[in-house]
């Protein structure tokens, strides 16, 4: 395959859910390329994580048509309810906060995905009992 | 009897809304009564305040419910919603719901309509026509075809596609690629993802046409990894054409070979810049090449590569099967052809409007949109994206067209139109745009790099009332810099959104007027 480091890097996190330090080497090796070059695009995209995520991950965008309806307060509730900041994971491991830069529902503001489902139009109310379920989870 | 049809969509919106939880309502409401019920997911008609949709087949048309939630299912099967009963969500024929009626739908005629994923709906309404008329022609007859119809990059840029096709067919080269741009990651659009999630078949037909037009036999469509449902949809509708003899060795029976990939993105929001995209589909970070050479001379792995965004693409089906003349009918001035706008953000009614260029975005944000969605009146609207300009009411009344909105330093772009009311700070948003250009600049060139963070500082200096005057003729100068130094429209295009909220809303930065005009 060619070009084949990204797709295998997406392998790697959806097996895992994160691409450890250690895999680094074998990567290169396996793809004739340093380990500068491999650590390089890990680092460089935000959807590749090097550690491992909580049981759930909760991710709020941030992008203007969500700001335009609410989106900031939303997760500055979420930052205040879960007591952990964004891009951190709770300290129970429960849950991983992260800004996302739209989600693609700019008509449905403000968006939010939990693991891997999307909710549109997230009022206060709707994210609070979101999260309660994830911690009751 | 036969089986009554119900359509609810599969769009991320509507799934976002509960449109799962409609179906499986339905399901065991439909089992416990006995009744004779197929539950098509089709794709979305785009009126996003009403998803989840539920429309039912009836000897009139589809009648439209909306929004539909669950609990909603019992009482609209109580009011006999499967002949097209009264009801509180009652809407009417979907056709003449107003929104609807009044678009020009060429590219997203199918749109709602159909099952994505079913070949013979496809088929049913003009699928693989455009195809069929390609292979009829030679390359050089396909690009002139594209060139007449006055198709330019909906991806933003606005660059005629016939122009770039002919650049890659007449190089000589061993291998040529198409690549579909499917990296949407500005705020406020979401027509791509609709395509790819309700319409995947209609972007192979206009890659393959692509391909066989240039003399490319591989394609790439590079989709963002926030589109878990597109990556999904595209994947097994390649899959499905390919078996069908759409993509592959002998498209038609023509003995033409095309065959198509999809690679999935990783949250870089520069990757939507042309080149940034081909480094990272060649496995390397994101970072823009310059340019000259040309992609479409030296692109995708060194070699002549077509790349257009996922709109464009999908709008050469229809200029094959319908002409170029039918599509370059529609428009004003050089902007020929429609757009899929998206309304977006603090508006009531928000959703997909395919429209002719030519119409003003007063139209749009009240006769579409029906007004802020919070009540109060609208203040700014951000055109294109998280770069392109805010433009102030004074402005409203401007055709859309791409030369008109250039006249006034504004951008069409890809028709994002992202709506705030008076509760929205401009300075903030201003800020904001400088912290998302330094969040994602790829670091090569200086100005978009060290510009972004140096804006930020400035913009708070001036919120801050310190030294403000001449903060501004510093803020003024940074983004001059940018505007003319940057290598991309990442750092390029950053200021359009600044300088718009400075010379539009100089209140909100705590300056009268007169000062901003001084500066």
């Amino acid at each position: 395959m060619k070009g084949a480091l990204l797709p295998l890097l997406h392998a790697i996190q959806d097996q895992l859910g994160f691409i450890p330090e250690s895999s680094v080497g074998d990567i290169a090796k396996g793809l004739n390329l340093s380990r500068a070059e491999v650590h390089g695009v890990i680092t460089y995209y935000h959807f590749f994580r090097t550690q491992p995520p909580g049981r759930h991950v909760v991710q709020i965008c941030r992008a203007e048509a969500c700001q335009a309806c609410g989106a900031d307060a939303l997760l500055d509730l979420a930052e205040k309810t879960l007591g952990c900041a964004s891009h951190h994971t709770t300290a129970n491991g429960a849950v991983t906060l992260e800004p996302v830069y739209c989600l693609g529902l700019c008509a449905s503001s403000p968006a939010m995905q939990v693991d891997d489902k999307l909710h549109a139009r997230v009022t206060a109310q709707k994210l609070t009992t979101l999260l309660k379920q994830l911690e009751s989870a | 009897m036969n089986a009554v049809k119900i359509f609810v969509p599969r769009d991320s919106a509507a799934l976002a809304a509960g449109a799962d939880e409609v179906v499986s309502r339905l399901q065991q409401e439909i089992a416990q009564r006995g009744l004779s019920v197929e539950i098509v997911r089709n794709s979305s008609r785009g009126m996003f305040w009403l998803e989840p949709l539920l429309e039912v087949q009836t000897p009139q048309g589809r009648v439209a419910y909306g929004p539909v939630q669950a609990e909603d299912v019992a009482s609209l099967l109580d009011a006999g919603v499967l002949q097209g009963g009264a009801h509180a969500l009652h809407l009417g024929l979907t056709e003449q719901i107003p929104f609807l009626a009044k678009q020009e739908r060429l590219t997203f005629a199918r749109m709602g309509i159909t099952d994505p994923l079913s070949l013979s709906d496809y088929e049913a309404h003009n699928g693989w026509a455009g195809l069929r008329a390609a292979l009829q022609l030679d390359g050089a007859a396909i690009v002139q075809t594209v060139t007449d119809s006055g198709l330019r990059g909906r991806g933003g840029a606005a660059f005629p596609a016939g122009i770039k096709w002919r650049t890659v067919l007449h190089a000589q080269a061993a291998q040529k690629y198409v690549v579909c741009n499917a990296d949407e990651g500005d705020s406020g659009t979401y027509s791509d993802r609709m395509t790819m999630e309700g319409d995947p078949f209609m972007l192979i037909e206009g890659m393959a046409i692509a391909g066989i037009a240039v003399g490319a036999t591989q394609g790439y469509i590079y989709i963002r990894s926030e589109y878990p449902h597109a990556i999904d949809a595209m994947r097994q509708a390649i899959v499905l054409a390919t078996q069908a003899g759409f993509l592959g060795d002998n498209i038609c029976d023509s003995g033409k070979r095309f065959a198509l990939e999809v690679r999935k993105a990783a949250g870089a929001y520069v990757c939507g810049e042309e080149t940034a995209m081909l480094e990272s589909i060649e496995g390397k970070r994101g970072i823009v090449r310059a340019k000259p050479p040309l992609p479409a001379l030296e692109g995708l792995f060194g070699l002549p590569t077509v790349i257009n965004n996922v709109i464009t693409l999908a709008s050469v089906p229809i200029i094959l099967s319908k002409g170029a003349a039918c599509y370059r009918d529609y428009g004003v001035g050089r902007s020929h052809g429609t757009l899929p706008f998206q309304l977006a953000g603090n508006i009531k009614h928000g959703g997909l409007v395919e429209k002719a260029f030519g119409l003003s975005l007063r139209e749009l944000l009240f006769d579409f949109g029906g007004g802020s969605r919070s009540g109060r009146p609208i203040k700014a609207v951000q055109v294109g994206g998280p770069l392109g300009a805010y433009v102030p009411e004074s402005q409203w009344d401007i055709p859309l067209d791409y030369e008109a909105y250039a006249a006034v330093g504004a951008v069409v772009g890809h028709g994002g139109i992202v709506v705030h009311d008076d509760s929205a700070n401009m300075a903030q948003l201003a800020r904001y745009a400088m912290e998302f250009c330094a969040l994602e600049s790829c670091g090569k060139c200086t100005p978009c790099r060290i510009g972004s963070t140096r804006g930020v500082e400035v913009i708070d200096r001036i919120t801050h009332n310190q030294n403000k005057e001449q903060q501004v003729v510093l803020l003024r100068d940074l983004c001059n810099t940018m505007l003319a130094g940057s290598l991309c429209a990442m750092g390029g295009m950053t200021p359009y959104p600044v300088l718009s909220a400075l010379n539009h809303y100089p209140e909100d930065f705590g300056l009268d007027v007169r000062e901003t005009e001084k500066a």
